[in-house]
Formats: C-alpha cells, structure tokens, sequence
C-alpha cells in the first residue's frame, strides 16, 4: 500500500532535531534510513503525524576504529560497517553485518535507526547487549546521556529512550577477538527465527569465562546468565564445553510459540547455534 | 501544513535535474514513475521485500520503495532508463540478460539490472557464490534464477577480459 499522509521537517542539527520532536510530541517520529520505518507505513502499522528526516546529519555518520574501542555513528550505514577496516578486536561487528537483510537494505538502513527500532532479533541489539556497548542519546534542551545497552531494550520494539531522545553513537569499549554472531532464517535475509552470539575469554585453548546472548527467544535480545556461568566456569575450548553451555542456553529460555516456530523448535535451534557460534568465535 | 500540502523537490536523476511538487509521503518509486514518467522503475509488493523497484542511490543499489522523494533529494538518482544509450543501444549487462535467457515476463528485470549495475560496480571481480547471495534480495517468478545469475555473472566476466585486453 501506499503510506499514510504526514508532514515532513529536515533536521539541520542534533539539537534542532531532538528540540523539534519535543515540540511536536509523541505523534512525531525520526525518519533514519527508513528501512523498518516506511515498510511499516506502508503497511499502515505505523502512522506518525510528522517525520523528522535526520538523513542529512552527517556529523552521525562515522565509524571510529581503535585498538580497544569502536565508536560507530548512529546514521552509519550497516553497508558502511560492513565495508569498514575495524581491526581484530571488533571483526565480529563487521561481519555481522551480513546477517541484517539484504545488500539494498544494508545500503540505507543505520545503525541507530536498528538500535531504536529494537526488534528482537535485530543484530545491532543483539551485539550491543553481548559486548556490554553503551548508547550515547541527545536529547532536548541540549540533555545528553549514556545508556548501557544491556538496559535499553524492554520488550517488543520498546527501548529506554524518552520520546524526544535521539541516538547519536553506539560505543564498544571493550575487544572482542573471540566472538562470533549466527542465525537461523528460512530464507537468506529474512528475520531470524533464532540469532545466536557469544564472545569467548580464550587464552591457550582454553575458556575462563565469555558472554552468551540470544535473539529471537522473547520480547527483547537477552544475555543468558546459565549459560555464562558454565563459561565461567570455564574448561578446555572444545565441543563438550560448548554443548554444556548450549544445552544451559536452551534450558533458561521459554521462546514463544507463534506462526513461524514452536517453542521446542526453538530451543532446539538455540543448542544448535550456540555451539556454532562457540566453534566460530574460537576457529577466529 | 495540511496533509495536502506539498514539498517542492529538485531531484538529479539520470544526470538531469527534475523540479517537483509532491506529497510528503510519495515514495521516490511513485515520484519517479508519475511525475517524472520513468516507468522502467517498476513496483510491487511496496513493502522492500521483492526487490522490482531497485534503483541507484549515489551509486548503492536501493528499494525506491523504501524511500521517500524527499529523502533522495541531494542524492544522485539512476534508474534502469539510464543504461541504454540514447540512441536505444543496450548496455553490456542489459545484452547479457538477453543473451542468457535473464529474464521472461520482464516485471522483475528493471530491478535485477539496477542491483547487479550497482553491485557490480563495486565488486567488479565478484564470483558466483557472491553473485547468487546478492541476487537473492530480488523475486523473479519465471527464471528460476539461475539464468540471472547467470547473465551477471557473463557480464562480470566479460568486463573483466575488456580490462586486461586493454590495460
């Protein structure tokens, strides 16, 4: 279908844009790259009164590649990320990317648009709730603040940020050589049923500890406790380890039984990817 | 502003400037194919998931369907009328398509041709296996596929052996 009518307003600023959807209220949204937004306008799922287009901030748009840190701007493309040079230590970041729809999606969609829009299997969520990352907001009247990434995302397409809050960059301050991210979709560029993503602390062949989180198994991407605490616990960087830590995976999570997958189903696939992603974040 | 009201746009598409007046909401796929009467650009599920509307967008293929004409102003628009010469002649990649069979009905094609044109220009030593992945973000209902992989593939090649012929 056709979107619904709205009035359009380009942002020239950070501030001015933040100020505007202050101004505007709650029937006022952020138009990014668009690629979750307009489909959904399409759809007449979502019918905001006005848009702020903030596609032309490029100040957002960067991607800041260090030893130990990774400062990627919120209107950097996924394409972008995935084209980028970002060293050893945030590889897993970059090949990510690949898993988020397809090349033209990737062209367009953002990294903040991604975070904001906070479906429960979208892979910018699910790498900033693994990697412990933090979400740097601008908001009205010149407020900035840092979310920890771990408490943005409540529940289905719901995150922390007030109303006339806008993600300015998502921070990685912490390496993560051994980490890996994979998925299970029907169809190559479709919403995973079930993504998967560890980052291992390896030393020697062996595990002494490592970070588990999980998409697609409840409202919001979600680290899993269970099965960190059998990394923690830590052993010999091998199959019976990772089978243990899949197998505390699937146990903590009651995934939802809906049109596309039963509960068991994906649970099973939650075994599954969670020794795949434990063989990939060591093989790297 | 009313729900009617209009935003005036100077769009650049296919190297040529465009001044139109169009409802926010129009998407660059309706703006390009009603005001500016480039029907190549075709439309279908207009919700990003088939692919038919795929133009260029500074050189990236994107769904003009997932993009409003408002957003694409700044930006250079190419659009499957831009790659036959003006005088009718098909580009390379257009005459593998025809060589190999890369299409049937055609619906699909203007899409097809617009994302390996932008693909291509990017990864110009693209294999199979890459061209296969990239090709399944588009729908064809008759091919089968296979035949546009393999036209873009014979392409890629073919403007590989050109560039060592002549370096």
């Amino acid at each position: 279908m056709k979107p619904p009518p709205f009035t359009y307003h380009r942002a020239r600023d950070v501030q001015g844009a933040a100020d505007l959807v202050a101004e505007l209220g709650e029937d006022a949204k952020f138009l990014a790259g668009g690629q979750s937004l307009i489909p959904m306008m399409n759809f007449r799922l979502a019918r905001p009164e006005h848009l702020i287009d903030i596609g032309r901030l490029r100040e957002l748009s960067f991607v800041d590649a260090r030893a130990d840190s990774l400062r990627v701007g919120s209107l950097s493309t996924h394409r972008a990320v995935e084209t980028a040079d970002l060293g050893a230590g945030f590889a897993v970041v970059r090949d990510t990317m690949r898993w988020i729809g397809h090349l033209p999606i990737r062209a367009r969609g953002t990294v903040g648009g991604s975070l904001a829009h906070a479906d429960a299997t979208a892979e910018w969520c699910l790498l900033a709730v693994l990697l412990d990352a933090d979400i740097v907001v601008a908001g009205s009247g010149g407020r900035r603040r840092t979310i920890a990434a771990r408490e943005a995302f409540l529940g289905f397409y719901t995150t922390v940020l007030e109303e006339d809050e806008l993600i300015v960059e998502v921070l990685f301050g912490r390496p993560a050589p051994h980490a890996a991210v994979t998925e299970f979709a029907e169809r190559k560029g479709d919403f995973a049923l079930v993504s998967a993503a560890v980052d291992l602390d390896l030393g020697a062949g062996t595990v002494s500890g490592g970070r588990v989180a999980l998409g697609g198994v409840g409202p919001a991407v979600t680290r899993v406790p269970e099965a960190e605490q059998v990394l923690q616990a830590g052993g010999r960087a091998g199959r019976e380890l990772f089978e243990e830590c899949a197998h505390a995976a699937a146990a903590a999570v009651e995934p939802p039984e809906d049109g596309d997958a039963g509960t068991e189903y994906r649970k099973a696939l939650v075994r599954n990817l969670v020794i795949h992603a434990c063989e990939e974040a060591v093989a790297r | 502003m009313t729900e009617h009201d209009k935003v005036l746009l100077t769009l650049q598409v296919n190297g040529a400037s465009h001044e139109v007046a169009v409802e926010a909401r129009r998407t660059l796929a309706d703006t390009l194919r009603h005001d500016l009467e480039l029907t190549g650009t075709h439309v279908a599920c207009e919700h990003g998931v088939c692919g038919a509307c795929t133009v260029l967008v500074d050189g990236d293929p994107a769904r003009s369907c997932l993009m409003f004409a408002a957003q694409a102003e700044g930006s250079e628009i190419r659009t499957v009328e831009s790659l036959a010469g003006d005088d009718g002649t098909l580009s390379d990649l257009q005459r593998a398509f025809s060589a190999n069979h890369g299409l049937q009905c055609g619906f699909c094609t203007p899409g097809f041709l617009m994302l390996a044109e932008g693909f291509l220009a990017e990864r110009p030593d693209a294999g199979r296996e890459e061209i296969r992945e990239v090709v399944s973000s588009n729908l064809c209902r008759c091919t089968g596929y296979q035949t546009i992989v393999d036209s873009i593939q014979d392409c890629a090649e073919r403007r590989r052996e050109t560039k060592e012929t002549s370096a």
